[in-house]
């Protein structure tokens, strides 16, 4: 069994992230706090390659109806919840690593515990 | 002018731009039937038959008096969008303009002859291109179109049961629009509301959300049709200076529009809508859903109520008729873009009587293809789409 300690407990609050860049050899993860839930994911954008966990944070953004007449009930469900690659903008939910356009696509995610002030992911399947 | 001036230039063999037509399969590119006649032996829906309006005396008796004593008093004789003009020889194949006089594909035995008979066809829909979208006084606009409307049921309708009719529209008042939908909509022989591609307003904008609604209820097709004349130019550069310009560049308006009902989300408002982009041609789809499908991807959040992949609403809700054709120089690129289509579904026959795409009956879609693709677009497309 491989885990890591990725960090202390205090270096990743609420909103925030941190990238272990490289990890293995490899592009890295990323470690997300997502409302004081811990997320780990594979910072390599399952469509290009490009360093996904380093994108920006949204959320799941809906509408219900185009807004050109006034009943554009735009929203945003769950601020935090969405990353951004920052090479072609895909959207993937943190939570499952599930990528919003294209239910094909997933980027692979890790278990993620905390153990007294320590943050572990499990790099095993 | 010099005499080298009169003949076109054609390059010969491979030339510096790496265009090589001698790779091109010439056994590909002969006649598909060998048939002078065509005489399909499967059934043929054709759907994209003009029926014109020759003179506003054709139309003055379905008029309010109001109406005629202002067309009398005024030079008011027809709403010019000259999308067809008659010299072009696009516009008119050679024997469809009436002995008598009037426009081509104004007569109703010529149609029969030329446009029904050559394939037997079963059912042919036509598209009345009368453009009363060009009109700026509503209430003439709308009357006009009511006197289309009736002009089509009794000269072309009720004497010729293989025809099916596209209402005329004031689309640029959708509420009078939809009065006119709600006017005729129930006609058996109504299958569609057809609207010029040129618009004032991009058909994806929700002005337009009460005549789509009207069409829905009746359960009609929208037809969206080559020309139109909204008063801007019909490429999004300005204005074109020959008329080349104006009828090959049209399927870049026909794009625009596209672009515009699947992304400002016409197909989630009216999820039973169906619409027919008749005489654009089709080999430019593809790349337009590619380029959709790929930019949504990235773009998602900029159109949150595009919940799948434009394809997939494009397949879902649109089909093309096949003329004008591009005419590609060997007949396999049409298998190829049927290919790239990635559906059998899309593609429905028409000759676009009497416009003049092709010489020979028999070319008017010159290729055979594999069933059911082949059977497709002679005829169960457009029956399963039209609900014929």
């Amino acid at each position: 069994m491989t885990v890591v300690v990725i960090a202390k407990v205090w270096e990743i609050p609420p909103g925030e992230r941190k990238i272990v860049v490289p990890f293995r050899g490899r592009a890295g993860i990323g470690v997300f706090n997502v409302n004081g839930d811990l997320y780990a994911l594979r910072n390599i954008c399952p469509h290009k390659r490009g360093p996904l966990c380093t994108g920006e944070l949204t959320g799941h953004i809906d509408a219900a109806a185009p807004p050109s007449a006034g009943e554009a009930e735009l929203t945003v469900e769950g601020d935090g919840e969405v990353l951004r690659c920052p090479w072609h903008q895909w959207p993937f939910e943190i939570a499952t690593g599930r990528c919003l356009v294209d239910p094909d696509v997933r980027v692979k995610t890790y278990p993620v515990r905390i153990d007294g002030n320590d943050i572990i992911v499990d790099l095993d399947d | 002018m010099t005499p080298s001036a009169d003949a076109p230039q054609q390059r010969s063999a491979a030339s510096e731009n790496g265009h090589n037509p001698a790779n091109r399969s010439r056994a590909a590119a002969q006649p598909v039937n060998g048939r002078q006649s065509p005489s399909p032996t499967h059934p043929v829906i054709d759907c994209d038959i003009h029926n014109e309006v020759s003179s506003i005396d054709q139309l003055m008796p379905y008029l309010a008096d109001y109406w005629q004593d202002y067309i009398r008093g005024s030079a008011f004789n027809s709403p010019h969008a000259n999308d067809y003009p008659r010299g072009a020889p696009t516009s008119a194949r050679p024997g469809s303009a009436p002995a008598e006089g009037g426009q081509a594909g104004s007569n109703l035995q010529l149609v029969r002859e030329q446009a029904l008979s050559p394939w037997n066809t079963e059912i042919g829909i036509l598209n009345c291109a009368y453009r009363v979208q060009s009109i700026r006084q509503e209430d003439l606009a709308a009357d006009l179109a009511t006197a289309a409307n009736r002009w089509q049921i009794d000269e072309w309708l009720t004497p010729e049961s293989r025809l099916r009719g596209s209402l005329v529209v004031p689309s640029q008042t959708p509420a009078r629009a939809a009065e006119e939908i709600h006017r005729f909509g129930g006609h058996p022989q109504f299958v569609q509301v057809v609207l010029p591609v040129r618009s004032y307003i991009p058909y994806g904008n929700r002005f337009y959300d009460p005549l789509y609604a009207a069409a829905v209820e009746h359960d009609l097709v929208l037809g969206i049709n080559f020309g139109g004349a909204p008063g801007h130019p019909p490429t999004p550069v300005g204005w074109p200076s020959t008329y080349l310009e104006e009828h090959a560049g049209m399927a870049q308006v026909f794009q625009s529009q596209v672009m515009s009902i699947v992304v400002e989300g016409v197909f989630d408002r009216f999820p039973d809508l169906r619409i027919a982009l008749i005489e654009g041609g089709f080999a430019w789809m593809p790349s337009l859903m590619w380029r959709l499908d790929k930019e949504w991807k990235g773009l998602r959040s900029n159109t949150p109520w595009v919940r799948r992949a434009p394809s997939d609403y494009i397949r879902d809700h649109m089909r093309l008729t096949v003329q004008p054709i591009g005419a590609p120089p060997d007949p396999r690129y049409i298998l190829q873009t049927i290919e790239q289509l990635e559906s059998d579904k899309m593609l429905m026959f028409a000759t676009d009587y009497p416009h003049w795409h092709y010489d020979e009956d028999s070319d008017a879609w010159p290729v055979n293809l594999p069933e059911p693709l082949n059977a497709n677009i002679w005829s169960e497309n457009a029956r399963s789409f039209y609900r014929l």
